[in-house]
């Protein structure tokens, strides 16, 4: 079977995390930073970071235009924390760049600062047994959540992870601990 | 919101605390002196700003002793930006740390930019929930600030100069002795681990990974799109920058022009595109000028 390659939007964050565990899930990777990257590849990452960064550079850097187009089309896609925000149809107080592509309202930060991390064990049926370990970093919540949208892990009675089509969204960094099996599940989603 | 109590979470694990500092890379961490000055930098999207009273260069203008921020202006800049927010204490001022933890300040830079608090020791960094941020020259240093907790390290540059010559010196000091430690056999590494003054446990993670085991920035005299993607060609995961942009005469445009800058960093033909029409930076100073008194890079042991 051809490896699939999955592109990480590469403009800020944390990129790198997501490249090795990319790579541990057995994908070939690519980075974003132009609309020309967009060429070939077969899915897409967008990590966590500051959204309003990577918002802002997705515009100034004319990839925010291409990119909502293909994840239209039906590209894969995986939003961590700020990759969420991203992708998100509507979030509370900010009017800021996002590709409104998954049908849920988030507030930024909603947990409070740094202070407030904190990591939780996750449920995830879709990766099976042991629990899911889950690192939270200032992490956005899901205020709402439409009905077309599959919640796949909750936290505290509030959806943590979802899926709706084409489009996989965390509030959380799996990025950030040893365990690749929800990067394997992005993979298994491309077609 | 959380019906659960913050203190039955786990919370601020170390991969908690590196993981933020996983979050800013490659993007750009501004000094602000104001809320105005905070909006600025967040509209040119800059990933954190550094709350601070007086920027390096006026430090070094006005002297004195250069002590944390007023809390009023530390609260005022977390209202204005929903980025995180920084703030710098003195070297060993554990009780500055404490308030600034208070304060729910995003990140504590333990800085030599201030005046030092303490000649003989830095703050025990493992004792906070908020994760902390030290200057270093060389990986010795490097590694004694992790040692000690911190999540993330900055080379010093020389804070206030504008002059990217210390910056470059450090960077490539500390990228240097990693790769040497790459490729020495394991039964040399405790006398490195002496010679260095760094703890072994670090000198051989070091030397097994080809990397510091927490993100490494840079800081201290970057003043163009141009310094930013020099620090970042030789290793930075981030650019901080202190007095360049706000000392120049135009800081909206050349802010926004690092942070492009530090996306495209080995892109030389968008470098020039975003170089041009900035205006001046900030005047620098040739370090060689100024004497260990002056220099705030010496301050850390």
């Amino acid at each position: 079977m051809n490896k699939k390659r999955v592109g990480v939007l590469a403009l800020q964050g944390a990129v790198e995390k997501h490249m090795e565990m990319l790579k541990r899930a057995g994908a070939d990777i690519s980075l974003i930073r132009k609309s020309e990257h967009l060429e070939g590849i077969d899915a897409c990452v967008i990590p966590g970071g500051e959204s309003t960064t990577i918002g802002k550079l997705l515009v100034r850097n004319n990839l925010f235009k291409p990119l909502k187009q293909r994840i239209e089309e039906g590209l894969p896609v995986f939003g961590t924390c700020a990759g969420m925000i991203l992708l998100a149809k509507d979030i509370q107080q900010y009017d800021q760049p996002r590709f409104q592509a998954l049908d849920v309202e988030v507030q930024r930060n909603a947990y409070g600062r740094q202070v407030e991390s904190f990591e939780a064990d996750l449920s995830v049926a879709v990766c099976g047994e042991p629990v899911v370990r889950a690192v939270f970093i200032r992490a956005p919540l899901i205020t709402r959540i439409g009905k077309t949208v599959t919640v796949l892990a909750s936290f505290e009675g509030s959806p943590v992870l979802v899926r709706q089509n084409n489009i996989l969204a965390g509030s959380f960094h799996p990025e950030l601990t040893d365990d690749p099996r929800i990067h394997q599940y992005f993979i298994s989603m491309i077609p | 919101m959380s019906e659960q109590l913050w203190s039955q979470r786990q919370t601020s694990t170390w991969r908690n605390k590196i993981g933020l500092a996983e979050m800013l890379k490659g993007g750009v961490i501004m000094d602000v002196t104001n809320a105005e000055q905070a909006k600025i930098a967040e509209e040119a999207g800059a990933v954190a700003v550094m709350a601070l009273e007086r920027v390096p260069a006026d430090i070094r203008v006005e002297g004195g002793v250069a002590r944390m921020a007023d809390p009023d202006k530390i609260k005022e800049i977390q209202d204005t930006v929903s980025i995180p927010v920084m703030a710098k204490c003195r070297i060993g001022h554990f009780a500055e740390a404490q308030i600034l933890e208070a304060l729910k300040v995003d990140f504590i830079d333990e800085s030599e930019v201030l005046t030092p608090a303490d000649d003989l020791y830095h703050v025990d960094k493992h004792n906070f929930k908020v994760p902390f941020v030290c200057g270093c020259r060389d990986l010795g240093e490097a590694l004694r600030r992790i040692g000690e907790g911190a999540a993330m390290i900055r080379t010093k540059g020389e804070a206030g100069s504008g002059n990217v010559i210390e910056a470059v010196r450090h960077m490539r000091t500390v990228m240097d002795t990693i790769r040497r430690l790459k490729n020495l056999p394991k039964e040399e590494l405790m006398t490195e681990a002496k010679n260095l003054g760094a703890p072994y446990d670090l000198v051989v993670e070091v030397a097994l990974t080809g990397k510091l085991p927490v993100p490494n920035f840079s800081a201290g005299g970057v003043a163009t799109p141009a310094d930013a993607s020099l620090m970042m060609q030789l290793g930075a995961e981030t650019v901080f920058v202190g007095s360049g942009i706000f000392k120049s005469n135009d800081p909206k445009p050349r802010a926004k022009a690092i942070v492009d800058a530090v996306t495209h960093f080995d892109d030389p033909k968008i470098l020039a595109e975003i170089s041009r029409g900035l205006g001046e930076p900030m005047p620098g100073i040739d370090v060689r000028q100024l004497d260990e008194k002056q220099l705030m890079s010496l301050r850390g042991w």
